[in-house]
């Protein structure tokens, strides 16, 4: 198509969306990523279709049968054969139902925490960039402070405060995440403010307001983007260490990180139940961290050329 | 220089107040009663609690308070701890060298294979090499550590029995702890075995730990180098007719360390909450485990003084790091 537009004498520029998909296309690593994270999306939409068995009920005749492939003494799990594809937990829980429903959690943890930084980090950052003074120093310093913390230890401090459960772990995720996203936009907002259009826009009778959010925003949107999918990637990271330590969700939820909560105690017993659930945090963090870098190599003007 | 760090020294101040503040507002704010939790008992009647009340001094306005705890932060009260009886100071400095041990091996570790294989990926850019180094630290920097040390025990202990799973040293060996970093006391007690003990027993949280700082020190360095192999002065001094070897080396790797050396600084922080996962994998004795299981015991004024001694101990770190930054570099000195 550009070349017709060419041939006929005319400059048309790309679309913005296929100028980036272009861009996006040619890195593989992004592009696998994308599917996984597709694949990850449709096995929690249809999780309750594609699981044989209820992520929370128990078999207690089926405890740590191992995956349908590993050979077992029939006596053991006479009435287990056959099913579980990956074995079951030290309850007796169907393991490939709960990784499934796992994806579920881990998808919602990612888009609650990051929804939430998103909202409160562009609010912060656009308020810092454009009243500089004491409502930026304010501002910022109190991101300082929070970024003078291990993030771990400071989600452990108030998830203590507000008590261990799957809600907290993400406010919790999110407060220590903020920083981030506000230091992220505040850079944007100061690169933007000063520009030709953003003046002529003020000079025309905007109010700060229309600057803010119509005008300066919309500029500003590629480095959110690529925040906003690493955000998905350390929002799960975090919430599934929270699990781990027993402060986020609770049993008998199926969520990744609290499933390996005590598989320390099967390590020697039963490998399935130890690597499945760190292979499923992996995959899906690996693969928001693969498109993210896709992302930014596609919407980044300064890479591009 | 000296501006420079008043500048800097200044700039920490407030964020030592703000952590204060949250350790301060972290025991009131915890559900439950405070004067309970300070004096580990539960059901108090009712005169005594007013007497521990007044004795803590909550009956006093809330600023007296924090002033007043400020103050004792300053003397180095830092609290009692309910399950051990001593001064939570005390348990601290006693845990410490455990973790700044941990910590170091596993930022050895890291140094001593990012750098390597960060030069490699850059100087065979968008070759197989490079393609594999960025896979693997990309795959590292999404590593849930605390699964990573799990699989690691499955394979290196389980199943091949090469490494102990726990603690920092055979419980046969038995000796006094002179500097409280095992491997040095292992060595001092002259034991036979006691050093190897004590190594096998660092090895695998050292990896756990270090994965992360490993995968971001390899990509730093490679894209940090990849910009300097791009600069002027080093096409001159390959016009000059230097070996690769000596460009690489002498001439480019010296200025893409900068920002490397940057990032390992800034490491502690996640170190310090690496230790946090690794520590209680392989129940290492350090401030990690000590944190996470002063929750689980409600030893509240553990867990208070322990994350405000962790926080000052970042800010510091990363303070020096700040200031070292500055003596190497005279620009940085000059932007405001």
């Amino acid at each position: 198509m550009a070349v017709n537009a060419a041939a006929e004498g005319q400059y048309q520029p790309l679309h913005p969306l296929r100028e980036f998909w272009i861009y996006f296309r040619t890195n593989r690593g992004a592009l696998a990523g994308m599917v996984v994270i597709l694949v990850v999306c449709l096995l929690a939409l249809f999780a309750n279709v594609i699981s044989p068995y209820s992520p929370i009920e128990q078999y207690p005749d089926c405890q740590l049968a191992p995956p349908i492939w590993q050979d077992r003494d029939p006596a053991d799990f006479a009435q287990c054969v056959g099913h579980y594809y990956l074995g079951t937990d030290p309850a007796g829980r169907d393991m490939f139902s709960r990784l499934v429903f796992g994806a579920r959690f881990s998808l919602l943890i990612g888009a609650i925490v990051v929804t939430i930084c998103l909202a409160a980090g562009i609010g912060l950052g656009l308020l810092a960039g454009f009243f500089r003074g004491a409502i930026e120093v304010a501002i910022m310093r109190a991101m300082d402070m929070l970024l003078a913390l291990p993030s771990l230890l400071l989600a452990i401090v108030i998830v203590t405060i507000l008590g261990p459960s799957l809600i907290n772990a993400m406010v919790a995720v999110a407060i220590v995440t903020l920083p981030n996203y506000v230091r992220l936009m505040r850079a944007a907002v100061l690169s933007e403010v000063n520009k030709d259009y953003v003046t002529a826009s003020r000079v025309s009778g905007a109010g700060t307001l229309r600057l803010m959010f119509v005008t300066v925003l919309p500029n500003c949107l590629a480095p959110l983007i690529v925040q906003a999918t690493l955000g998905f990637s350390s929002a799960i990271l975090d919430a599934a260490a929270l699990g781990f330590l027993g402060l986020g969700a609770q049993p008998p939820t199926p969520e990744w990180g609290s499933m390996l909560a005590d598989a320390r105690d099967y390590i020697d017993r039963a490998w399935w139940v130890v690597t499945l659930p760190g292979l499923a945090i992996l995959i899906t963090v690996l693969a928001f961290n693969l498109m993210g870098d896709g992302l930014r190599d596609a919407l980044d003007p300064k890479l591009k050329h | 220089m000296l501006r420079f760090i008043v500048t800097r020294v200044g700039l920490v101040i407030p964020t030592f107040i703000g952590i204060t503040l949250l350790t301060f507002a972290m025991i009131r704010l915890i559900p439950g009663d405070p004067i309970e939790m300070l004096a580990g008992e539960h059901g108090i009647d009712p005169a005594r609690h007013a007497e521990l009340l007044h004795q803590y001094g909550f009956d006093r306005p809330l600023l007296v308070q924090y002033a007043v705890y400020v103050g004792q932060v300053l003397q180095g009260n830092l609290g009692i701890s309910l399950s051990t009886h001593a001064p939570v100071i005390r348990d601290f400095l006693q845990l410490i060298p455990a973790t700044i041990e941990l910590s170091l091996a596993a930022m050895l570790f890291a140094v001593l294979l990012g750098l390597p294989a960060g030069m490699l990926a850059a100087t065979h850019r968008g070759r197989f090499l490079d393609h594999s180094v960025m896979g693997l630290s990309l795959t590292g920097y999404s590593m849930p550590i605390f699964w990573w040390g799990l699989l690691l025990i499955l394979l290196f202990s389980v199943n091949l029995g090469w490494t102990p799973v726990s603690g920092r040293i055979d419980i046969a060996y038995d000796f006094d702890s002179v500097t409280g970093f095992m491997l040095i006391d292992s060595l001092l007690s002259g034991q036979d075995g006691a050093f190897t003990s004590a190594l096998s027993h660092l090895i695998l949280p050292a990896i756990v730990l270090g994965t992360i700082p490993l995968a971001v020190i390899a990509r730093m360095t490679r894209s940090s180098l990849l910009e300097v192999l791009n600069e002027d002065y080093v096409r001159t001094a390959r016009a000059k007719g230097l070996s690769p070897m000596r460009v690489l080396w002498v001439h480019a790797l010296r200025n893409a360390l900068i920002p490397v050396i940057t990032v390992i600084g800034l490491q502690v922080g996640t170190l310090m909450g690496g230790a946090i996962l690794t520590e209680t994998i392989f129940s290492w004795p350090g401030i990690g485990r000590w944190l996470v299981e002063s929750i689980a015991r409600r030893d509240y004024p553990v867990l208070q003084t322990g994350v405000l001694l962790v926080a000052s101990m970042v800010i510091l770190v990363n303070l020096s790091v700040d200031l070292l930054y500055g003596l190497v570099n005279p620009r940085i000195r000059h932007v405001r």
